[in-house]
């Protein structure tokens, strides 16, 4: 990456698709992914979508294509000892019931989705077995415990293309996300399409802009060695543009999140991805 | 002991006489550097992971001595000869004390 | 000389460079002196460590770094722009099979990563990478 070019570039107010995402192919262990697809029918203004490992510098794509070098592999680890915690007054472990944490494959593919009329996230379906089923207390809706589950289980999806509904009951909750998605908010009064629609393959800075999909989440990101939750991300996307962040768990970023899943439909899972 | 600390190796279950082999380590450890201050602006004190052994059948192979600037959950990929059967043993020393250990079999033909 | 504004502007801004150019080796100097301390001042031949670390570092929290110095007792690694340059020192024992190792490290600014290896003959041999470290793009 010569820097004369780009300098060149940026005083001709040229900021273009001077470092769009690289052509990069991903397996893991060996399996190919689908980092690349047509974007669907809804997504007016964007022909292709990628997946944030595109916009990953080498090193970094190279931490996703193996588990064991795959930082956040010692967080399922966790996961899988959580997994198996009896905790609560019914004195229950998730696998009490769910005795194969594979056969939790595919869900990380449908959610959001709507149950009985309300809109789920996979973290309310943990909360929702931990509270009403296991008698125990509900994990924090970002935090390491959580995290860690929800990898695991978002893990056994891995390699599966998204799929989130957007129709039916879904319908309200999707126009809403959208809607979001195109308000501008904060202090530097911005959307998130301002960077993930209008500038993805620019340079923000030193970062390298994604079109911000969540086919990856959990996330093990480098800044800070954990896994960050979608949530997680949005609220800390919100305080980078000055705005006072939704709630994580609330209605608009589980909104957020069911728009965002439908843009990355057929985008292969890959939880627990690697990021910056 | 430091609370949430995870061990995670890879050994080959299995190798020919003589045969490099890759040991790659992963160990789930905060790695308090010492330099991070506190919202009361208090220096956070180190502590971290400053020692890390990988011993085969009682014979060294790598002994690391880590200072803070190694990354959080302390990453490392070395190569051994196994010359026989036998079990590979790491160990990772805490600045608190603690001593970490995992242990990983290998057949050697 | 008359004390006017105009002198005052020149003696202050004069002074002010003359810290800041004071104070700019400060690590580097200190990862000299912890260069010395481990080869107690011995010369540093080159060529024989391959050092392998990115051009630019994603993220200066986690920067996969590689060693490389066939026929090396011990390699340590410095980084001299870190506040303690010190990195880490890889011992290999009778088992060790290659004279390497790999690990992720912190470096706090952009700055020159140093690989020092004591060889079997007691000498030392170093290499030196650079690594720019940035600041990503959200402040995030």
């Amino acid at each position: 990456m010569n820097l004369k070019p780009w300098m060149t570039l940026a005083v001709a107010g040229f900021a273009g698709m001077a470092f769009a995402q690289d052509s990069n192919t991903l397996a893991i262990e060996g399996d190919a992914f689908v980092t690349e697809t047509a974007a669907p029918a809804h997504m007016e203004n964007v022909d292709t979508i990628y997946s944030g490992w595109r916009f990953r510098s080498s090193e970094t794509q190279a931490l996703e294509t193996d588990d064991f070098d795959n930082p956040a592999f010692v967080f399922v680890d966790q996961g899988i000892d959580l997994f198996d915690k009896v905790e609560g007054t019914e004195n229950k472990s998730c696998s009490s019931c769910h005795e194969n944490v594979e056969d939790f494959a595919g869900l990380r593919t449908q959610l959001p989705r709507v149950d009985d009329g309300e809109l789920v996230t996979m973290e309310n379906l943990v909360n929702e077995c931990r509270t009403e089923r296991m008698g125990a207390e509900p994990w924090k809706y970002s935090g390491g415990q959580m995290t860690a589950v929800t990898a695991l289980i978002g893990l056994q999806s891995r390699g599966m293309p998204m799929d989130v509904a957007i129709d039916g009951d879904a319908a309200p909750f999707w126009e809403k996300g959208k809607e979001l998605y195109y308000t501008r908010v904060g202090q530097l009064d911005m959307s998130c399409s301002n960077c993930h629609e209008d500038n993805y393959g620019v340079m923000i800075r030193a970062d390298h802009l994604s079109q911000g999909q969540i086919n990856g989440f959990p996330t093990y990101r480098l800044k800070n060695a954990k896994l960050n939750s979608i949530h997680g991300r949005f609220k800390g996307c919100m305080k980078n543009i000055r705005a006072t962040p939704f709630k994580e768990g609330g209605a608009e970023f589980k909104a957020l999140e069911l728009y965002l899943a439908s843009r990355g439909q057929g985008l292969s899972v890959e939880t627990p991805s690697v990021r910056n | 002991m430091a609370s949430g600390v995870k061990p995670r190796v890879k050994v080959p279950k299995t190798a020919a006489a003589g045969d490099t082999i890759t040991i790659k380590t992963l160990i789930s450890h905060k790695m308090e550097s010492g330099q991070r201050k506190d919202d009361d602006g208090n220096v956070i004190p180190r502590s971290i992971i400053n020692r890390f052994t990988c011993d085969f059948n009682g014979q060294n192979v790598i002994d690391i001595a880590l200072e803070p600037a190694i990354s959080t959950n302390p990453y490392f990929q070395f190569e051994a000869i196994a010359p026989e059967s036998g079990e590979f043993k790491f160990t990772w020393y805490d600045d608190d004390g603690d001593v970490y250990e995992t242990t990983k079999k290998i057949e050697v033909s | 000389m008359k004390l006017t504004r105009r002198n005052l502007l020149i003696l202050s801004s004069a002074s002010v460079a003359a810290t800041a150019m004071g104070s700019l080796p400060a690590f580097a100097t200190l990862t000299d002196d912890a260069i010395a301390e481990l080869t107690g001042g011995a010369e540093l031949g080159e060529g024989a460590i391959t050092l392998t670390a990115p051009e630019i570092a994603e993220n200066g929290n986690t920067v996969p770094i590689e060693v490389s110095a066939p026929g090396a007792v011990a390699i340590t690694l410095f980084a001299d722009g870190n506040p303690v340059p010190n990195v880490a020192t890889f011992n290999f024992g009778p088992l060790s099979a290659e004279r390497s190792a790999s690990t992720r490290i912190r470096l706090a600014t952009t700055q020159n990563v140093v690989a020092v290896a004591k060889m079997e003959d007691g000498s030392f041999q170093m290499a030196k990478a650079n690594v720019k470290v940035t600041i990503g793009g959200c402040g995030g």
